[in-house]
């Protein structure tokens, strides 16, 4: 339905809707790459594997090892 | 009848794009991050290598006589490159940057070196840590260390050259293989080691495996190092 609708929405002959929507596409791909997944990865559980330690006077005190 | 048929259609539409997203998160995190972070962690290699370089003092070959072995540097702050990691069982030309600090943000720049654990040839146990996978993955191959196997560490006074001894699969909480004697919490260390962790099996964090290296060599950094060094070790 969204999908359609968006079609219907585009201007232009076939071809012309078609680079559009390749161009939408492009888009969404370069926002999730630049700006949306480097926000994300951290939160994912997966990659909950890296840690600082607490500082405990001078010394620093681990929990777990990372990476 | 249409209500629902409408309703249905945007149902699927929005799981396609779910999918979609979620196909395109792999992809990014499998293949994207390593592309960015290998350009990105060999800028830094490049650029700490010049700043070597440029310190040496070779310009002057009357200078004052060096002390036997060249002082080991004092810890950098948080985030700061100040090594250069080699291993010839990786490569030939594998390199990489060791950083201060083993936060995902360091960790995503490069190998890190856990603060509070010695630095680059001094006696106790230099910590470091790096992805198996993702972010230029510089750990990846960790599993195919053999006893013998050199770990190259470069810093602005000295080449330290070490010699892997031994591994481990650990526990993530398994934290004594990072104190200053690995694995024997409150020992006194009377030895150089270098501790290298990493994520395993691949593709998961539920296991760390662990190599301990011991300080062979130690080599001044405007002499340099001996040739072969480096070279790729015999298949093992």
């Amino acid at each position: 339905m969204l999908y359609a609708a968006l079609w219907r929405i585009l201007p232009g002959p076939r071809w012309v809707r078609a680079l559009l929507c390749l161009v939408l596409l492009a888009a969404v791909v370069a926002v999730c790459f630049l700006w949306l997944f480097p926000r994300v990865a951290p939160l994912m559980p997966f990659n909950d594997n890296t840690v600082e330690p607490h500082a405990i006077g001078h010394h620093a005190a681990y929990e777990r090892l990372v990476a | 009848m249409r209500a629902a048929r409408w309703s249905l259609g945007l149902v699927g539409d929005l799981c396609l794009t779910v999918g979609g997203l979620l196909l395109l998160f792999v992809v990014w995190q499998l293949w994207w991050t390593d592309v960015t972070a290998g350009r990105a962690q060999a800028a830094t290699v490049h650029e700490l290598s010049r700043d070597f370089a440029a310190s040496d003092p070779t310009s002057s070959p009357s200078s004052s006589p060096r002390p036997p072995t060249p002082a080991t540097l004092p810890e950098p702050s948080y985030g700061k490159a100040f090594a250069v990691l080699r291993v010839p069982r990786f490569g030939a030309d594998w390199v990489r940057p060791v950083i201060e600090g083993t936060g995902h943000d360091v960790l995503q720049r490069g190998v890190g070196h856990y603060r509070g654990t010695a630095m680059p040839g001094a006696v106790g146990n230099f910590a470091i840590a790096g992805h198996r996978t993702t972010w230029g993955r510089p750990f990846h191959d960790i599993d195919r260390l053999r006893t013998g196997d050199l770990v190259v560490v470069e810093t602005r006074s000295a080449y330290y050259v070490y010699s892997v001894r031994s591994h481990l699969v650990v526990d993530p909480t398994d934290v004594q293989v990072i104190t200053p004697v690995p694995n024997r919490p409150g020992a006194r260390p009377t030895s150089a080691w270098l501790t290298m962790t990493a994520c395993h099996p691949k593709y998961s964090a539920a296991h760390r495996y662990v190599v301990f290296a011991q300080l062979v060599h130690t080599y001044p950094h405007d002499a340099g190092l001996p040739k072969g060094t480096l070279a790729a070790p015999k298949a093992a």
